[in-house]
């Protein structure tokens, strides 16, 4: 049985869609088949970001309508042949997404891959929490500011109420992953710093993604960063960040300062 | 423009909660009126000067038929000072306002001498009075953005931080062991006696007994601080507790 991740972050732009696709890409490098769904219906993008727009055929709305199957649906990476897209409606409207026609996608997805990426759309309306509803696991995108960080703790109380895993009582796990972080401005002042947001939302940190031009060439080449240019800084944190959501325990390296001295210090889990 | 308020005394916004009758009637109503009077001659003026909600949930009517009853109630001096699980089409203008997150509570409670005295004519001894038990809750989690903790009852401990966009009201005190950024509404029901303490100090708004603070209006030395908060009179005191 797969692992079914949502990708979300409550505000828009905060690099859920970039993230979805690098992280599919870094976990498929480890030879595991994965499938990225794209649940923004109406305003896809994933598509374009893993350079799949010209071959999407069928999409989700059409197989959570039984027009299609999901065989037919999925899109096979060029560059990976264990990564899978399943794109989303860019013609239809969200109130197509059923919470039955959702189950029994994920379900039989989880079946079939041993990652299960959904990217979520922004707010916190009914495509959010169809696509968090199913979800073992959260990566709640966030930049160092503090609208984005008030939107990720409402996105927090959200996956701890209205998930499935939430209404049996269970906990869902919980990632943090801090994006387009600019170093330089840190030093200034001008974002909130790593331990205030970690201190905010108090959830384990998987990755500090520095904002970089390379996530930007990788997006509009429609490849996903870890594919593109995997030795770029953006690339490895993602690659880290994949190992961690995997299970396996590294520092974290905040960009901008010698590893090792804050590692120590971001090792310590937050609660 | 700003105006300039020449008062500076604060208005007092207050929650209280009052105990009401609530009558759930069923289709079809005439029946229903039959049984209401029967037991309006068995204890006479059970219904007089009490606060009584209406609680249509599940009812398939509509906006005549619940007028129709709303003036058949009246004819038999029962007033209605809301209605509970009525679907919005069916109210409207020129009726009770709609009424929702009530709690049962004991019938006895609620039908003290009359009915009682009915069932058996001698008066029942007395029982002690119970005192009321102070109630509190412990919530373990942060409370996020969003999110409201809403305790009348007592006193609520939060064991972790409250966030920007939350809130917090309590009927007792209120003990917060993290960062304190978002609301607390503490003696929500009128206590004055009530406090709010927390680890650090970084609050939207705080209110005792109706008595409101903004961020604005703290002592900037206190935010950042572990902070306790009282009521003297009719302002807000505060004090860093380490």
């Amino acid at each position: 049985m797969g692992k079914v991740i949502v990708v979300t972050s409550g505000k828009g732009g905060v690099g859920k869609t970039t993230s979805t696709a690098a992280l599919g890409a870094a976990l498929a490098q480890r030879n595991e088949r994965v499938v990225v769904v794209d649940f923004d219906v109406g305003l896809r993008n994933l598509d374009l970001v893993m350079g799949a727009e010209r071959r999407v055929v069928y999409d989700l709305v059409n197989v959570i309508q039984g027009e299609a199957k999901l065989s037919q649906a999925l899109i096979r990476d060029k560059r990976l042949e264990t990564l899978f897209l399943l794109p989303a409606s860019q013609t239809r409207d969200k109130d197509n997404l059923t919470p039955e026609g959702v189950e029994r996608v994920i379900t039989e997805l989880r079946r079939v891959f041993d990652w299960v990426i959904c990217d979520s759309p922004a707010g916190i309306e009914s495509g959010a929490t169809l696509a968090m509803r199913h979800a073992d696991m959260a990566v709640v995108v966030t930049n160092p500011e503090v609208s984005s960080v008030r939107d990720s703790d409402r996105i927090i109380g959200l996956l701890d109420s209205k998930t499935l895993k939430a209404e049996r009582g269970e906990r869902m796990e919980k990632h943090l992953l801090l994006t387009r972080y600019d170093a330089n401005r840190a030093e200034r002042g001008d974002m909130l710093k790593v331990e205030d947001v970690l201190e905010i939302l108090s959830i384990p940190l998987i990755g500090i993604i520095p904002e970089s031009m390379d996530v930007l060439r990788a997006s509009n080449i429609g490849s996903p960063v870890t594919l593109a240019d995997a030795r770029s800084a953006p690339a490895m944190a993602y690659f880290e960040a994949a190992r961690r959501l995997a299970g396996e325990v590294l520092p974290i390296t905040v960009p901008g300062e010698k590893r090792g001295i804050f590692g120590k210090i971001f090792a310590r889990r937050a609660a | 423009m700003t105006k300039m308020l020449t008062d500076a005394r604060s208005i007092r916004i207050k929650g209280r909660s009052f105990l009401a009758v609530v009558l759930a009637p069923d289709l079809p109503f005439d029946d229903w009126l039959v049984r209401l009077d029967d037991l309006a001659a068995r204890s006479a003026g059970f219904f007089l000067g009490r606060p009584v909600v209406l609680d249509v949930t599940d009812l398939p009517i509509d906006r005549a038929q619940l007028k129709e009853l709303i003036t058949e109630l009246a004819g038999r001096n029962v007033n209605i000072m809301g209605i509970e699980g009525g679907r919005p089409s069916i109210l409207g203008q020129g009726m009770p306002p709609a009424l929702k997150g009530g709690r049962p509570v004991s019938d006895e409670a609620v039908a003290k001498e009359p009915i009682i005295e009915l069932r058996n004519s001698e008066p029942k001894p007395s029982a002690p009075e119970a005192r009321p038990t102070l109630q509190s809750i412990v919530i373990r989690d942060p409370v996020r953005s969003g999110q409201s903790v809403i305790f009348p009852e007592g006193d609520v401990t939060i064991i972790g931080s409250v966030a920007s966009g939350a809130e917090i009201i309590a009927g007792g005190s209120i003990h917060i062991y993290g960062t304190l950024r978002g609301r607390a509404m503490a003696g929500s029901l009128g206590n004055a006696s009530a406090r709010i303490f927390c680890r650090k100090l970084e609050a939207e708004l705080l209110a005792i007994d109706g008595i409101y603070k903004m961020a604005d209006d703290m002592a900037p030395g206190l935010r950042g601080h572990s902070v306790q908060l009282w009521l003297e009179g009719d302002s807000i005191m505060a004090e860093k507790l380490i």
